[in-house]
């Protein structure tokens, strides 16, 4: 240990003010970039997600469409 | 060689691979840097001339090593994506600028907040510090420049081209402390000379400088992964991933 208590360790001889500025910047950027990493990773996956599940409503929605005019088809050829 | 560089170009490969190797560089990120932080802040011993304000170097180095490293890395990239067409290439590079920037920024402040009890002032208008000044503006400008074109390919040439050309901005800070008189000091490390600290105190330095490496490694990892699937949406096996992937 360089320093004798946790008061003269907080102190850093003076120097508080510079050795702690830097550090809680680099320490609050490094943070700030991860967590920016994972929101940015969640929304892209949320997104996707719903954009898969509507495309394939849509597709289910046409399929359906496609069978009733299908079976108007049918019924038509059989009047 | 050329399957493995076929593998490479594969979104679909790096997305897999990725997925493999980011815990490590996570966790080695984070041992790395509390060890070197609790070393460095507490046990590494005063500097007999700067007391413990030289303890800002253990943020302001690595910082300002990343900030060079993105930047090469960043024209690299451009490279292989402008000859090869390799677009995993455009992706990372485009993940790292944001970090680079970053970097410059924590190097540029770290600087001026140790330039007062050191030197008397917090900025000189000197080689070193206008270089890395200059830095942080071709981040900023090869950042802009992605977001200024409407098409992709375009954004993805300019910033490779400017990213290519601002390279040359790397050994000028490199030398600059050597070539033009300045304040700051020359290199506290060089990988055939002798350290110019003792042991105590380069050695939180360099388990500082590896964390930060592994921190941007596994960073630039999560955020190319991320941008496949910004960019490669339509792809079958990315919408795949939508159901099981959380």
């Amino acid at each position: 240990m360089a320093f004798e208590s946790f008061n003269e360790f907080i102190a850093m001889g003076g120097h508080a003010p510079y050795v702690w500025a830097a550090w809680g910047v680099t320490g609050g950027l490094l943070v700030a970039v991860v967590l920016h990493a994972r929101a940015e990773r969640r929304l892209l996956l949320r997104n996707l997600q719903r954009r898969v599940r509507r495309e394939e409503r849509l597709v289910a929605n046409q399929g359906e469409m496609a069978g009733i005019s299908h079976q108007t088809g049918g019924n038509r050829h059989d009047t | 060689m050329w399957a493995f560089i076929n593998k490479l170009r594969s979104p679909k490969w790096f997305y897999a691979i990725s997925a493999r190797l980011q815990p490590w560089f996570w966790a080695a990120a984070l041992i790395l840097i509390v060890i070197g932080s609790v070393w460095g802040l507490a046990f590494a011993p005063a500097d007999y001339q700067q007391g413990n304000s030289f303890r800002i170097i253990y943020v302001h180095v690595p910082a300002a090593f990343l900030a060079q490293s993105i930047f090469v890395s960043m024209a690299i990239a451009g490279v292989v994506f402008m000859v090869w067409k390799i677009k995993i290439a455009d992706m990372a590079a485009a993940m790292m600028a944001p970090l680079g920037a970053a970097m410059t920024f924590i190097a540029l402040f770290s600087g001026a907040v140790w330039g007062v009890p050191t030197w008397g002032t917090w900025w000189m208008w000197d080689a070193r510090l206008t270089s890395m000044l200059i830095l942080l503006f071709l981040y900023l400008g090869v950042i802009a420049l992605r977001g200024a074109f409407t098409s992709r390919d375009s954004a993805s040439r300019a910033a490779s081209v400017l990213a290519m050309v601002g390279v040359i901005n790397i050994p000028i800070i490199k030398y600059s402390v050597d070539w033009w008189y300045t304040l700051h000091q020359p290199a506290s490390f060089t990988i055939t000379g002798r350290a110019a600290m003792p042991l105590e105190m380069w050695a939180p330095l360099l388990i500082m400088v590896l964390g930060f490496y592994c921190f941007f490694i596994a960073l630039t990892l999560m955020r190319t992964r991320s941008e496949i699937l910004r960019r490669e949406s339509n792809k079958r096996w990315v919408r795949d991933l939508a159901g099981g992937e959380r």
